[in-house]
């Protein structure tokens, strides 16, 4: 993306700036969310749960205050293309990453559900990675809207996939367990659950690449036969 | 449809494939030495609303003008290349262009009724042109013309009384019914509301969406959230060039070109 001029008004631009400055705080407050929720839930981590919890309240205040400003550019500056497409996104992108905070809280709720001391490690270690995966997904999202790449946008929206596929196998291998003895059926439940709300924070990942696209190229992004993203050619 | 063009388009749907009422191939026009537009080929669809925007001096009020040849009117003002009214070129010697004037009618930037009654102003161009045979014909000419420029119920108790005398908008009005009276093909409208309150405009931009039926217009205008509002195809003009044209909608929220992306959002370009 070629960098664009700056505005003739200036504080247009500042308040452009500021907008993608705040949904790139929001980015980083949602991915501490998620990474902090993880940890609590396989370290059976209370403290950091409930400190998750709390911290959602400042997520939720930041889309807030990011639809604000969006609908009051809107109202005053009846911005047009790229900037149209980036305010409009903004308020899309917000609303995804609040979802997320949503999701990092439902998880922390449930890690304050499990007795005991810690997780049995091979329950562990499925949930891990999928975590780990999810939270690249998040970042490569995030990076891709904030530096408008749509090849980067496609690239995530596919790695999709992989994490439905891991959700996928996390589903048998914990209901293996919950098959081979009935008392770990608390915590695979909680342990299920879980993995669903990454598997979702996954899907916000993949609209927030896809508002990246549409940031970038003013088009929504493609879907070739097979299922995959392609880039809209002109 | 995204989300923002869907915003833009629900004023008015573009009818697609509108045929071509206009045409303007290679259109170059020169004030003296200097000249002020370079090969603008533009199609003006009919039944739609095409905008023409850009910077002051860009040209777009000059290709305005040369589709009714008011250029003409203006000393050392040449005109190369060729401008089509359906079939026929509107610069052929052989064409009278006070007939053609009356096919292509104009509303300018400051209403300017003339100096006479209500029903005067609109009734003069029907009368020179003979198009009404009796006063009965006259007066359902200017009676109709009012109710389509939506001024009857505001000036039928008053038609007697002088044009100068309404209110700015109403004015405006008043001289879109003056120049839809002689039934032209093409109206043309150079910033029409530039000098009206946001009511007015309001009204006027009402009133285009409904002339549309009827007639095909082309629109200077220096607002672009008007060009997006009434008109269904836009063409950015710099520098004497036509840089992009297409669809409303496209334009405003995905252009193609960086200069017209420049314009719109109000970058320095």
């Amino acid at each position: 993306m070629a960098t664009l001029n700056e505005h003739i008004v200036s504080s247009y631009e500042e308040e452009l700036t500021n907008l993608a400055k705040l949904i790139f705080e929001m980015g980083g407050m949602v991915e501490v969310a998620v990474s902090s929720a993880t940890r609590a839930l396989l370290k059976l981590d209370h403290g950091l749960a409930r400190q998750t919890i709390e911290a959602d309240k400042a997520i939720d205040e930041m889309q807030k205050r990011i639809d604000e400003i969006a609908v009051s550019m809107i109202a005053r500056r009846q911005p047009m293309a790229t900037d149209l497409r980036a305010i409009i996104t903004s308020i899309h992108v917000a609303n995804d990453l609040e979802r997320v905070g949503d999701m990092a809280k439902t998880i922390s709720r449930r890690a304050l559900q499990i007795d005991g001391l810690s997780l049995a490690p091979k329950f562990y270690n499925g949930v891990k990675h999928m975590a780990d995966l999810i939270l690249r997904q998040l970042k490569a999202a995030l990076d891709a809207y904030a530096t408008r790449n749509a090849a980067a946008a496609v690239e995530v929206c596919n790695a999709d996939d992989e994490i439905d596929a891991l959700y996928t196998s996390l589903f048998r291998e914990l209901l293996t367990y919950m098959m081979e003895d009935p008392r770990n059926i608390t915590q695979c439940t909680h342990l299920l659950f879980c993995s669903k709300s990454l598997e979702r924070v996954g899907d916000h990942a993949t609209n927030i690449a896809e508002h990246a696209y549409y940031l970038e190229t003013g088009r929504q992004i493609g879907t070739a036969p097979d299922q995959h993203r392609v880039q809209v050619k002109e | 449809m995204s989300l923002e063009s869907a915003a833009i388009a629900t004023a008015s749907v573009s009818r697609s494939n509108a045929p071509s009422k206009m045409t303007g191939e290679d259109v170059c026009v020169f004030y003296g030495a200097k000249q002020a537009l370079f090969d603008v080929n533009l199609k003006i669809e009919q039944f739609n609303v095409t905008s023409l925007i850009g910077p002051s001096g860009c040209g777009k009020s000059t290709f305005l003008r040369s589709l009714n040849r008011m250029n003409d009117t203006i000393e050392g003002c040449r005109v190369t290349g060729k401008i089509n009214l359906d079939e026929d070129d509107i610069y052929d010697p052989s064409i009278d262009v006070v007939e053609l004037r009356a096919r292509v009618g104009m509303v300018f930037q400051k209403p300017n009724p003339f100096p006479k009654s209500i029903y005067e102003n609109v009734a003069y161009g029907p009368r020179i042109h003979g198009i009404a045979r009796n006063k009965a014909d006259l007066d359902e000419i200017v009676h109709s013309s009012l109710r389509r420029a939506g001024l009857w119920n505001e000036v039928k108790d008053r038609l007697l009384e002088p044009g100068t005398g309404l209110s700015g908008g109403q004015q405006q009005r008043l001289c879109i019914a003056r120049a839809i009276a002689t039934k032209p093909e093409v109206l043309l409208m150079d910033e029409p509301c530039s000098a009206l309150d946001p009511i007015a405009t309001a009204v006027i931009e009402e009133l285009i969406d409904e002339l549309r039926e009827n007639f095909t217009i082309v629109i200077v205008t220096h607002s672009m959230q008007q060009a997006a509002r009434v008109s269904q195809k836009t063409a950015f003009f710099h520098l004497g060039k036509l840089i992009e044209e297409g669809k409303t909608e496209d334009i405003f929220t995905n252009p193609r070109n960086r200069q017209t992306q420049d314009y719109i959002t109000g970058r320095i370009g």
